[in-house]
């Protein structure tokens, strides 16, 4: 789960880093009103949504009068903000970050994930801030500074400062840094966090060493934990289609295809989706119904995939396992007729019953392809996506 | 003898009185010698009664000194797998199988760190298990599909696995041992471990190897086959039309920061002397195909 920006920075206080001070506005009055308590003669406006490369974008503006704030503020606010991480429709900007200026000495990246291959929460650190990580990695991949934290020990005083050292912040910020860090690893361990990053972590004119920017992804398997980070949830932010699955606890991603897909597993699911693109189409969301899809769940998620003005073709792909065939071809036929499908529909069943689950189809009356393997399926379901 | 359980393994089930559990348990007593391999069950509170015949110890520590079981399979749900997994390896037992899918990953992070320098080898978790057929199935595939035989099956997917057993199975190919490892991003044994398994048991003639996007077990698998595996291997990777950034599913399986591409991994595959096939309904076929020569 993703959150906002001004969000990321809250919890980051909490946990002692240093950030400027600022606050959340969703119109331009409040913009100014904030701008004028902040007080001083700089400010930043930040567009808030859940991607990155806002600045390129035009979503992040520096104000010198509060005019320029009000200006800047009304011109952010509402447009669709389209940066590397958007899509080419871009994201509507709804809320604004109004954060007093800060006169910057020094840029620098620091940013944690959990390290697949070590099993640890690793630290990565870099003089290069404010760009990206991914692309100091492909580039100079010898300017990231890594430490593999130990969690028994934390992130250690001694630790802490040799990286702050090896990307170059100064002696007198030591102690400031360390704070940043300590707090970054304290925070991304006890929010149950997926990744954090801090890009750029500036120093400032004045030596001190402050959180600019904050971004942090949090574990969905970790949230029955945390109602304070799931009330921070913007749906504005996320597809409507996969929130409806989410309701009926499918696993839904929409792309950009014409032919819907119905699978049950993650593996196979996306299996599916390759094999379609295989035989030359193109599939139109990943959709894992589960281990247990009842009726239920299968009419759902032939509605959400019926949303989708798109769609020209629906492939179900189902290796019945504890999941019987029969009880699936059961729910794609009440499913078909209860929402009066009238894209071409090829199903594959194999597994335990599937015979049985082959004679409900056919004996439907419902215009099904049935197909024998995979291969047939993709082929079947690719041809009457271009034919429809 | 196949790899990691057979007909001899003695087996606790971990949270074998809830819903899930007691599903899975009936249909694993059911299959092949699963009556004689499937001899406790742990609940906490609930010492014993019984569940199909099966007795129910209080803690892990308990029935292993009752029955001298070796191994434990895990139903028990997310909050407490973690803990279900620490309690088993504290109990020192060999084998640890956890099928619990959504345990958060701090969780395991923390659990993975106390089983360094311990024996106990962990499978999972968010995996359907593992199965030697014709002799004992621990988990959650369908029996039905296998067949004994002298083939391999790693991967990290459940219905995907089934997909490449049912093919092996119409093409005659029958199974030695088919393991799954599990989606999510910090588990117990890696498509490397296993593989190193098959490439020593004399009952294994080729391995299919099943990955998806997301970390970087393929590639290291991948690396290791090219210096030391005897045995021919068909790799097959699921997640080439997935979109970076996107969670597909499996907590595991995700493109970030432009790693674990799916192409990326076949390459790597490729290179490496694997067999790959970008076509998920080819499995057991380019097995066949090499098979024959």
């Amino acid at each position: 789960m993703k959150i906002h920006e001004y969000q990321a920075k809250e919890i980051l206080r909490q946990y002692g880093v240093p950030t400027p001070r600022g606050s959340a506005c969703f119109s331009v009055d409040e913009a100014e009103n904030a701008a004028r308590n902040l007080g001083g003669a700089v400010w930043v406006v930040k567009a808030q949504i859940h991607a990155g490369g806002r600045g390129k974008g035009g979503g992040v503006k520096v104000a010198r009068s509060l005019q320029e704030v009000c200006d800047h503020a009304g011109n952010i606010l509402g447009m669709q903000l389209i940066t590397h991480q958007t899509g080419a429709e871009g994201q509507k900007v709804r809320r604004l970050l109004i954060e007093e200026g800060a006169a910057i000495a020094k840029e620098y990246y620091v940013g944690m994930v959990i390290d697949r291959s070590k099993q640890r929460v690793v630290l990565m650190a870099s003089s290069e801030g404010g760009m990206e990580i991914e692309e100091v990695a492909k580039h100079t991949p010898e300017k990231i500074h890594k430490v593999w934290i130990n969690p028994a020990s934390g992130l250690t005083d001694a630790e802490a400062d040799t990286v702050a050292r090896q990307i170059g912040i100064p002696d007198a910020a030591l102690t400031d840094a360390r704070a940043c860090l300590q707090g970054l690893y304290r925070a991304f361990v006890e929010k149950d966090a997926m990744l954090a990053e801090i890009n750029p972590l500036v120093l400032t004119a004045d030596q001190r060493v402050v959180a600019l920017d904050a971004k942090i992804n949090f574990d969905s398997n970790a949230l029955f934990r945390h109602p304070e980070v799931v009330a921070l949830r913007d749906l504005d932010e996320e597809d409507p289609a996969e929130i409806e699955a989410s309701k009926f606890d499918l696993s839904y991603i929409s792309l950009d295809g014409d032919i819907g897909c119905l699978v049950n597993g993650a593996g196979l699911a996306m299996a599916t989706m390759d094999i379609i693109k295989l035989y030359g189409g193109m599939p139109a969301n990943f959709l894992d119904v589960g281990g247990g899809a009842s009726k239920e769940k299968v009419t759902e998620a032939f509605k959400l995939m019926l949303k989708n003005p798109r769609l020209r073709a629906i492939l179900v792909n189902i290796f019945g396992g504890i999941m019987k065939c029969d009880v699936i071809a059961e729910g794609v036929v009440a499913a078909a007729r209860e929402v009066h499908l009238k894209a071409p529909l090829v199903v594959r069943l194999e597994g335990t019953n599937v015979d049985l689950g082959k004679r409900i189809l056919a004996e439907s009356g419902l215009p099904i392809i049935s197909a024998s393997n995979m291969a047939d399926a993709a082929e079947k379901v690719v041809a009457a996506a271009k034919g429809a | 003898m196949a790899i990691l359980i057979n007909k001899d393994t003695r087996v606790i089930t971990q949270g074998m009185t809830g819903k899930v559990g007691q599903f899975h348990t009936l249909h694993c007593k059911n299959y092949a010698n699963g009556a004689n391999c499937f001899v406790a069950g742990v609940t906490p509170g609930k010492a014993g009664q019984r569940y199909e015949g099966i007795p129910i110890f209080n803690s892990v520590a308990d029935a292993k000194a009752q029955t001298g079981a070796t191994v434990s399979v895990i139903y028990v749900p997310p909050p407490y797998a973690a803990a279900a997994i620490d309690e088993a390896v504290e109990a020192g037992m060999g084998l640890v199988i956890c099928i619990t899918e959504g345990i958060p990953v701090h969780d395991m992070l923390r659990t993975r760190f106390k089983m360094q320098g311990k024996k106990t080898l962990l499978i999972g978790p968010n995996c359907p298990g593992l199965i030697t057929p014709d002799e004992i199935k621990i988990g959650i595939m369908p029996g039905h599909i296998h067949r004994k035989g002298r083939i391999g099956v790693v991967s990290r997917s459940g219905t995907l696995t089934y997909e490449a057993v049912g093919q092996l199975t119409e093409l005659g190919m029958g199974q030695s041992s088919c393991v799954g490892i599990g989606g999510d991003p910090v588990n117990g044994m890696k498509h490397l471990d296993v593989m190193k398994l098959f490439n020593e048991d004399p009952e294994t003639d080729a391995v299919i190897m099943v990955g998806e996007i997301g970390g970087s077990d393929e590639e290291e698998c991948a690396r290791w086959i090219k210096g030391n595996m005897q045995k021919p291997v068909v790799g097959f990777i699921a997640g080439v039309t997935a979109p970076p950034g996107k969670r597909m599913g499996h907590a595991g399986a995700i493109i970030s920061g432009g790693q674990g591409g799916a192409e990326d991994k076949l390459a790597v595959m490729e290179e490496c002397g694997i067999h790959i096939t970008r076509n998920p309904a080819e499995m057991g076929r380019v097995m066949q195909k090499i098979l024959k020569g």
